[in-house]
This record gives structure tokens, sequence and C-alpha cells, in this order.
């Protein structure tokens, strides 16, 4: 088992090392496992060189508003098609679950001439707002949806014994129990977007307003050779938080996307 | 699919108990719209309309100068058809979806038996083999890149032990599988975790049963622990499958489509000739391509769940 665990180890380990590497050195034979003199100036030149700052702003900024923008319409949504028993529902709900059969680049030409045309390329609006109202949250609203199924029809009667109308059964009875599914919501929505690649190579222009993957690949010299330490600083810097935080959280994440099989 | 549950108010049969439950029904009605009105616009405007006219553009040319288009019949289709890259582009995308699906299941359902032993440190090693999915995918295939250069990591190590590695992204055999290793180490945790919940739905009984029949634990493995997580091979399998024809990025950053499009798969076909070479006419008939593989494996799916629901119960 210890040895079926180095690949899946190893690259992270060789990507911190080398990236506290000189440059001259990260190709060396024999290759070396421990940076002895780590070189912090990679970190920097990373930032210095490159809009990198900036760039990790954006894709923070644009994660977090996606992440809580679709557990705001998924829940709601979730809700409505579990427990409202609304006039279309059963018919508008598979039509809208289809949007899960889609991939990214099936619809990327025509919301390419769609955000084109209302002049908003190389502005964040189509990484945010597609991914919150499109395809992306489909499966965040049938996840919700899942749960408030499952919730007892019971509880809901009590607290319409209680006064509540439909609004306060939606948040004040059914939405606190959904924390578990809200959070796996959460943590998918969070890395998908923070992993959205082919979008905003399509939609920006301008460097500054790359994400943070997108900005990941632009790490070379003049010539198109690599600058290897440099990119894997720079790679090193969007890795780091999101290891610690599911390292913190680790439960929650392996049992919240096991039960999505999240693509990537 | 189950129906929803909303409780029905039961209509009452005096009149002023009556109105105040069509009032609370209309509110509901009211109520329910709002509620899924956001991912209803997002539908149609999001996907039913680029759906719509991403098959359009498929029948027509656009001429980005002049910015006219023209209706073109089925020319982007056979040009599609007679392209000297379709029978590459093709050959890769199934052999990548092959060798992924082949190489990730078998290595997920392994790690998942070990891990079901209950040694000691499972929770740490579930953990190590779990971290490539939480890690970038473009950090993770950028390190990737790095070690598999000719002169990079992974031929040192080879080299220290008298091995000559190969030219692992450049050749034209060893490309291909290394962007399928490549992602096969990134993900193979998701399914790792699905199988493992598999696993511990498996019956202690059966297997003692099994044993006391004298069967050893290949046997045991094979005729009774495979039949029993069958729909979770099912469903990894589809996942899997779904996710081989989306690697985009992976692609352009560890190959580029090369070597001589040996690793040229449908999604970097349709970036290049979309966005590199702003054909969207030709790419739109990619991206239609694209839709109908996905809905025939869909409808495969369909058709397989209908039987192994029947094979649960």
């Amino acid at each position: 088992m210890a040895v079926l665990a180095i690949p899946f180890v190893f690259p992270t380990w060789w990507m911190i090392t080398s990236s506290l590497l000189p440059e001259n050195e990260v190709l060396s034979y024999p290759p070396k496992l421990l940076p002895l003199h780590p070189q912090w100036s990679n970190y920097k030149a990373a930032f210095t060189n490159y809009p990198l700052a900036h760039q990790y702003l954006n894709s923070l900024y644009i994660a977090l508003l996606v992440t809580v923008g679709t557990m705001v319409f998924s829940s709601l949504a979730g809700y409505a098609f579990a427990r409202i028993p609304f006039p279309g529902n059963k018919f508008l709900f598979p039509l809208i679950l289809t949007g899960l059969l889609i991939p990214t680049e099936v619809t990327i030409i025509p919301l390419f001439k769609m955000v084109d045309s209302l002049g908003l390329t190389n502005t964040p609006w189509p990484l945010i707002v597609i991914p919150i109202f499109g395809a992306p949250s489909v499966l965040a609203t049938f996840i919700m949806r899942q749960f408030f199924l499952s919730v007892p029809d019971d509880l809901e009667d009590a607290g319409r014994i209680d006064g509540l109308r439909r609004f306060g059964l939606f948040y004040k009875v059914a939405l606190p129990l959904a924390r578990p599914a809200l959070a796996s919501v959460a943590i998918f929505t969070f890395l998908n977007t923070w992993n959205m690649y082919l979008e905003p190579l399509v939609y920006e222009t301008d460097k500054r307003n790359y994400t943070l993957p997108v900005a990941l690949t632009q790490y070379t010299d003049a010539y198109g050779s690599h600058l290897w330490n440099i990119q894997l600083a720079a790679s090193v810097t969007t890795v780091i938080p999101v290891l610690i935080v599911f390292i913190a959280a680790q439960r929650h994440f392996v049992e919240g996307l096991a039960q999505t099989g999240l693509k990537g | 699919m189950t129906g929803s549950t909303g409780s029905t108010a039961p209509t009452g049969p005096t009149g002023p108990i009556r109105r105040r439950f069509q009032g609370r029904r209309r509110q509901d009605n009211i109520l329910g719209w709002l509620f899924v009105l956001a991912p209803t616009l997002g539908f149609l405007a999001f996907v039913l309309y680029p759906l719509a006219a991403v098959i359009y553009y498929s029948f027509h040319s656009s001429n980005l100068l002049s910015g006219v288009t023209t209706y073109a019949g089925t020319k982007n289709y056979s040009q599609l058809l007679h392209d000297p890259a379709t029978g590459s582009v093709a050959k890769a995308t199934a052999l990548f979806c092959v060798g992924l699906v082949v190489i990730n299941i078998s290595l997920a359902m392994l790690l998942a038996v070990l891990l079901n032993n209950k040694l000691r440190g499972t929770t740490v090693f579930r953990t190590l083999f779990f971290s490539p999915v939480v890690v970038s995918l473009v950090a993770w295939t950028i390190t990737w890149n790095f070690l598999l250069q000719n002169n990079g990591g992974i031929n040192a190590m080879l080299h220290t032990v008298g091995i000559t590695g190969p030219n692992w992204l450049r050749g034209n055999n060893s490309a291909l599988l290394s962007v399928v290793i490549v992602q096969v180490f990134k993900n193979v945790g998701l399914n790792m975790v699905l199988f493992l919940a598999a696993l511990q739905g498996v019956p202690r009984s059966l297997l003692e049963a099994g044993a006391i029949d004298g069967a050893g634990p290949w046997r045991r493995f094979r005729s009774i622990v495979l039949p029993m997580i069958s729909p979770t091979t099912l469903l990894t399998t589809i996942i899997t499958i779904s996710g081989s024809l989306q690697v985009f990025a992976q692609i352009q950053i560890l190959t580029a489509g090369g070597p001589n499009d040996r690793t040229n798969v449908l999604v970097y076909f349709f970036y290049q000739q979309a966005f590199d070479n702003h054909d969207f006419g030709y790419g739109s008939a990619i991206a239609v391509v694209l839709f109908v593989i996905i809905l025939v494996l869909t409808m495969i799916q369909w058709h397989l769940r209908k039987r192994w629901v029947f094979h649960e119960s």
C-alpha cells in the first residue's frame, strides 16, 4: 500500500520541492528530492513578474460568488421541486435535468457569441452568471431536491400548526436540516469553479482577467520555454489553500464528492 | 424518479375553510414558480437556446471578417467526414476512453479492496489516495508535465536504476498512455471512494458462507463480491466514460494533441477548429457530434439501469 501511495503523493511533493530550487537545478541529475537551500525568491518572482495576485483575487471572488449563488438558487429550486406541487412541476424538473447531459464544449460557441454581442467578453460576468444559472448548477438543484424529498412530512405539518406559511416552512424547517447537502453542494461547486479552464480561456483575452488555471499556463520566457521553478511556485500557491481545507474537513469532502461523482 | 411529495391540502366541505385552502394553494403555486424561476430562465437562456443555436450554426458557414452567416447545408459535416485528422481523432478519443476506463476502474477496485481490509493506517492512506482529487487540475497537470519531460523527474528516477526512459510526451506510443496515467492518478480516488462504500455493503455472512463452502479469497471475490458491487462498477464506468470525453486542459498542456495527432481527442480537436482557426461552423458540427455521442451513451445507460435495478431487487 505504501508503494501504491507513491504516485499519489510524489507529484505534490515534487511540485513543492522544485518550486524552491534555482532554475539551473530543476532538471538536474541526480534529481533533488529536498530543497536544501530553498530559494523563496521564486515565489516573489511569481507574484512580481506576473499579475498573479490579481488573478488570484479573480479566481477567489468568482469561485465564492458562484458558490454562494448556486447554494441560494439550488436550495430554493430544489425545495420547490421536492415539496410544492405547483402546476408544471413534474414537467419542468426532468426538462431542466437534461442540462446534466451537456458538456461545456457543446454550447460554448453560441454562449461566446451571446456574451460577445452583449459586449461582455473580457469581463468576469460570463464566468459568474452562466455557472450559477446554466448547466453547471443543475447537479446542485438535483442534489438539493433529493435531500428535501427525504424530509418527513410530519415536520412540515408541525410547522403549519405553528402557523408557518410556505416560505417559513422552507426557511425555518427544511433549510436548517439541509446543512450536509448544502455542504457538499458548496464543496463541489467551489472546486469546479476554481478549476474552470475552458471558459476563461474563451471569454477572457486580457491577462489581468485570467483566473488561476489559465494564468498558470503563462509562465514561459520570451522564447516560449518553461520557467519551471516559477511556474511550479505559482502552482503551489493555488494548491496549498485547497489542500489545507481538504485535510481539515476531510470527511465532508470525501462523502460529499462521492455522492456527486464530480467530473474534472 | 419519484414524484413530488408535497402534502396536498384536503378540500374542506364548508365555505370559509375551503376558501382559505384555495388561497393557500394559490400562494403555494406562485411561490413554487418563483422558487424555480432562476434555473428555468437559466435553462432557457444558457442550455436550450445555445443547443438550438449550435445545431443551427453547424449547417451554416460564418465569415468572421464580414460577420455574414450563410446557409451551407451539410458542408461542415462532410468536411468532418473527409478531414484527414478525423481518423486519428476518433482513434485517440476511443483509445483514451478505453485506456482510462480499464486502468481507472481496476485500480480503484484494487485500492478499495486494500482499504477495506481494515489494516492500520487506512484513514491516512485513504486521504493520500484521495488527495489528488482536490489538487487543482491545471497545477497537477503542470507538475506531471514537468516530471515527464525527457530530462524530467521520472526519467531521472529510472536512470538511477539503469533504465533509459522514453521521451514520454513526444513518443508516438507513450504520449497517449502518459496522458491517461496523469488522469488516472488525478481522479481514481473518487471511484475508489464509491467502491469502498459498495464493499462495505457486502454482507459478511455471505463471505463466511463462501469460505465454509471452500472458496478461496480470489474465488470469493469473483463469485460473491464482484456481482454484489456490479451496480457501482456500472456507475463508475459511466462517470469515467463521460469524463474521458471532456479532457481538454490536460491535452492542451501536456501534448497539444501531438505527436502526429496521437493524443488529439475530440474536445481538443473541437477547440482547435472553433477557437484557434475561428471556424464556428465547423466547430459547431464537431460540437453536435460530441453531443450525439453523449446522448447515445446516456440512452445505453438508461437501458442498462433498467436491467440493473431489476438485478438489485
